[in-house]
């Protein structure tokens, strides 16, 4: 099994520890991994943006790097979603279509597929989860509190497996926190104030840290939790998976 | 997107000026939520019933010409009167002609957000007919001169002591006097004169039965029947969605209205109008107003499924925090920005944009209306008609070129962190919006495609 | 081409041509308790009241201590000796003053405490709504389980006016605090007869 390590932009740029810890969880996890070095980008801020139009090159590139792999694993429910949901080629849709079924995100990756038993992890702290939207509610990582059915959640199946981690209760278990995309400035009030109360939440049940699958969510929430002085944290869940 | 002074960014910003009573507003609609939640996790087979919902107004979608001349057959023959009006303008000119002809000036209301669609109030005041609403939320906010700001809780944007000092203008309360329950009588006692004496009524329509022809309207306070069961004549006004085949559907609709929109089994009321009482007369006005137009648009005539249940508002993040003005529109929320780019593209195409695409509509929705996968495709739609502002289309252009030109990309990567580090104030800074109130993240010395260069092959 | 057909016209272009049958409505009554049980539950959490009673006349004594106050009571239940018989003719406006009206309903239902009432049995629509106080009368054995039961017992009726009742009156339209009697009935309760 060859698996393609899908990057996303902002996390290669900002982030890189949270792609190098994705790396190694895999790694350790016996995969084989390559990093196609021609990549972007997904394509979702154009899209989400209302100009989906204008993806077809970044599609067609995403294409050509993702292609020939037997699994692309990615470290962002969102980005996941945006290719699953809307990748197409003009040449090379069998390539394409083939991504779209073989892309994962990095907890479902280690469920499902690997179906990972136990980790070599260590984190002795008080941890919040944050929920992404277009993981839960898109991917179904986790059940959605707005259905009537039996409750499930693969990266709380995974974070249960660290060693000596407290996870917290949260007042509003799967809130948006108001990222958004392009949202996160063009409708920078209400996202401000949709950030400020998650974190708020995380905050009033004691977390040291909170962590979640996608880093745009957290890149978010930690611009709010460090304008107000906060000792709190972010830590993407492939970090705290991956720490000892 | 629209740059007027009405689009949602700029309303949710005067909005958030006032952090407290946004946060007793988003409380208050979240208990709202809190509330479904409990009433739908009381019936173990909600899901399902949502399908079967679904289903129903699905087959209607597909047979609707046929099921409104069937309706229309069977309450003809109930002595109901129909009437049909291509839009707003022809609707109101029918309630006014019936009005005039029965020489009538002053009319009772319940709640309708069709007329509020077609800004029947205005209208007839221009012609001299006085109209009272009597949903307690809508008397309220039409004493202050504002629009709804929620379908199903017309006030919920105002607090208690607004409400007092509104009804000591114009009912002479005690001033101070907060108290909902006090409140609340002097409300009672001041439409009960206007139920007495008014000789037409106006209602909405939840829903209308095509097999048998009539129609239900459902209400707690009762102020509907109040209204209906007093006048000469009774007019209900209906936006052609909302009929569904047979009676029996009825149970699957009641089951659901109610509890999707605030937790209640059932409204106190589901009065279901079949014949006009001995003597009085009731017509029925069927609108348009758009709808054909978005039935034929395949992505998004699922819209017309939705039975108002407010439930979408209730759990939207941005709704919550914004406040049902900010959408500048009769129906606000998650539901009324997929409905009214329909109605007019510029005028609303800021408001697709007023949302996270979180999906926590679509999954409350009691007719599982794809609400959030229409707002991203609406999005699409105003972008490609033009609608978006020529700053945002060379904006998109340049990170196109950025994000499928891998060289390019990595260049202005370095760049951007390079700055960020050496002269932060370039994007540090008040024109930033994002720094507004968010700082941003520190610059790593290298990006992953870097470390990986270094430490892998 | 007249308004109407035109709007048909267009309707009929646009609507989708997939076929969408009708689902089945088949949903299994809730039987882990007791119908009138469930019944009392659900109308206690709407803010109503009930009494279980043997005959009418344990409804003609309660009425009579529990509503000292109401001057004007008026029954459309032919075997309550106590209180005003009304005729379908009379002008609703005249109902303004009633305090208490004694309505029967043709049945309950247990889910959502909803009474299903006809203009036939109430004479006058607007009883159950203008009244002050009200109070319904039902047999125990007409209380069904859900409301896809209370149609199948609808049926094809045919009547002019027919409304489930569930509760008083209410609003929460002021910062949500509930509030009982908006414009309707300040009050309800309902006689559960279970007399033999």
């Amino acid at each position: 099994m060859i698996v393609a390590l899908f990057v996303p932009c902002y996390i290669d740029q900002f982030y890189p520890q949270v792609a190098i810890a994705t790396l190694e969880l895999l790694e350790k996890a016996g995969v084989e991994v390559v990093y196609p070095s021609r990549q972007t980008c997904c394509g979702q801020p154009m899209a989400n943006s209302g100009f989906e139009h204008l993806t077809h090159d970044c599609d067609e590139l995403f294409t050509d790097n993702f292609g020939d792999y037997d699994y692309i694993v990615c470290p962002s429910g969102s980005c996941t979603l945006h290719i699953k949901d809307h990748l197409h080629s003009s040449d090379k849709e069998d390539k394409a279509d083939h991504i779209r079924r073989h892309i994962y995100e990095l907890t479902e990756f280690m469920t499902d597929i690997l179906q990972v038993k136990q980790l070599n992890a260590r984190f002795p702290h008080k941890v919040g989860v944050h929920q992404s939207c277009h993981g839960q509610r898109g991917l179904k990582l986790s059940q959605m509190s707005e259905l009537v059915a039996p409750p499930f959640s693969k990266p709380l199946q995974l974070l249960k497996m660290v060693e000596g981690i407290e996870l917290i209760d949260l007042d509003r278990q799967d809130e948006c926190c108001g990222f958004g995309g392009t949202f996160c400035v063009a409708e920078e009030a209400v996202s401000v104030k949709m950030g400020k109360d998650r974190v708020a939440d995380h905050i009033r049940h004691g977390a040291e840290y909170i962590t979640g699958g996608d880093m745009s969510c957290l890149m978010h929430m930690e611009g709010i939790l460090r304008r107000q002085n906060s000792p709190v944290q972010v830590k993407h869940i492939a970090e705290i998976l991956n720490s000892h | 997107m629209s740059h007027s002074d009405k689009d949602h960014p700029k309303l949710a910003e005067q909005f958030n000026a006032d952090e407290p009573r946004v946060d007793w507003h988003d409380e208050t609609l979240w208990w709202v939520r809190v509330k479904r939640d409990k009433a739908a996790r009381s019936i173990p087979e909600w899901e399902q019933l949502r399908e079967t919902a679904s289903r129903i107004k699905n087959n209607v979608l597909a047979n609707l010409s046929e099921y409104l001349i069937q309706f229309e057959e069977q309450a003809t023959r109930n002595g109901i009167t129909v009437h049909w009006a291509k839009d707003g303008k022809e609707h109101n000119a029918i309630v006014l002609g019936l009005l005039q002809k029965h020489g009538i000036d002053r009319m009772v209301k319940s709640k309708s957000m069709l007329t509020e669609e077609c800004h029947l109030n205005d209208y007839l005041q221009q012609h001299g007919i006085e109209v009272i609403d009597t949903d307690l939320g809508e008397r309220i906010v039409q004493m202050r001169k504002e629009p709804p700001s929620h379908i199903v809780l017309p006030a919920i944007h105002l607090k208690k002591q607004d409400v007092s000092d509104t009804f000591h203008e114009h009912l002479q309360t005690e001033k101070g006097n907060n108290d909902p329950q006090f409140l609340t009588q002097a409300a009672r006692i001041h439409l009960r004169e206007k139920f007495l004496t008014r000789r037409a009524a106006l209602t909405g329509v939840n829903f209308a039965v095509a097999e048998t022809g009539e129609f239900v309207v459902c209400t707690n306070e009762g102020n509907a029947d109040m209204g209906a069961h007093l006048a000469d004549i009774h007019i209900a006004s209906m936006g052609f969605e909302k009929i569904i085949p047979q009676r029996r559907h009825l149970s699957v609709f009641l089951r659901l209205l109610a509890r999707s929109a605030t937790g209640q089994p059932i409204t106190t009321y589901s009065s279901h109008f079949k014949k006009p009482r001995k003597g009085a007369e009731m017509h029925i006005v069927l609108v348009d107003n758009g709808r054909s137009t978005q039935l034929g648009r395949k992505d998004f005539r699922n819209s017309l499924k939705c039975i108002r249940c407010g439930a979408c508002f209730n759990t939207c993040p941005v709704y919550r925090r914004s406040g049902g003005h900010s959408y500048h529109t009769a129906i606000a929320g998650p539901i009324g920005s997929i409905l009214a780019p329909n109605l007019d593209m510029r005028k609303y195409a800021d408001l697709p944009f007023a949302s996270t695409l979180c999906g926590s509509c679509s999954n409350v929705c009691p007719v599982k209306i794809d609400i959030h996968d229409q707002l991203y495709k609406w999005r699409q739609v105003l972008m490609k008609e033009g609608y978006g502002s020529t700053i945002k289309k060379m904006g998109m252009k340049g990170m196109t070129f950025t994000l499928s030109h891998p060289g390019f990309y990595q260049f202005a990567g370095k760049a951007g962190r390079w700055a960020m580090k050496a002269a932060p104030f370039i994007i540090n800074n008040k024109l930033n919006p994002w720094y507004k109130q968010r700082d941003m993240p520190s610059p790593p010395k290298e990006s992953f495609g870097e470390w990986y260069k270094k430490n892998r092959k | 081409m007249s308004n109407r057909d035109q709007i048909l016209q267009t309707i009929k272009n646009n609507q989708p041509a997939t076929a969408s049958p009708l689902p089945d409505i088949d949903f299994p009554p809730d039987v882990s308790k007791p119908a009138c049980d469930k019944f009392i539950e659900a109308l206690a959490g709407i803010g109503g009241a009930s009494h279980l009673v043997k005959d009418y006349e344990a409804i003609n004594a309660i009425i009579k201590t529990a509503y000292p106050q109401a001057k004007r009571i008026v029954t459309t239940c032919a075997a309550l000796p106590a209180g005003e018989h009304l005729s379908a003719d009379a002008d609703p406006h005249a109902l303004d003053n009633v305090d208490l009206a004694v309505i029967t309903a043709h049945f309950a239902v247990a889910e959502n405490a909803a009474l299903w009432v006809t203009e036939d049995i109430v004479q006058q629509r607007a009883l159950p709504f203008i009244t002050q106080q009200l109070a319904v009368i039902v047999k125990k054995e007409d209380i069904l389980n859900n409301m896809h039961q209370a149609y199948q017992r609808i049926g094809a009726e045919d009547y002019g006016f027919g409304t489930f009742i569930a509760g008083p009156s209410k609003t929460a339209d002021i910062e949500q605090s509930l509030v009982l009697g908006a414009h309707g009935p300040k009050t309800m309760c309902v006689f559960i007869l279970s007399g033999k």
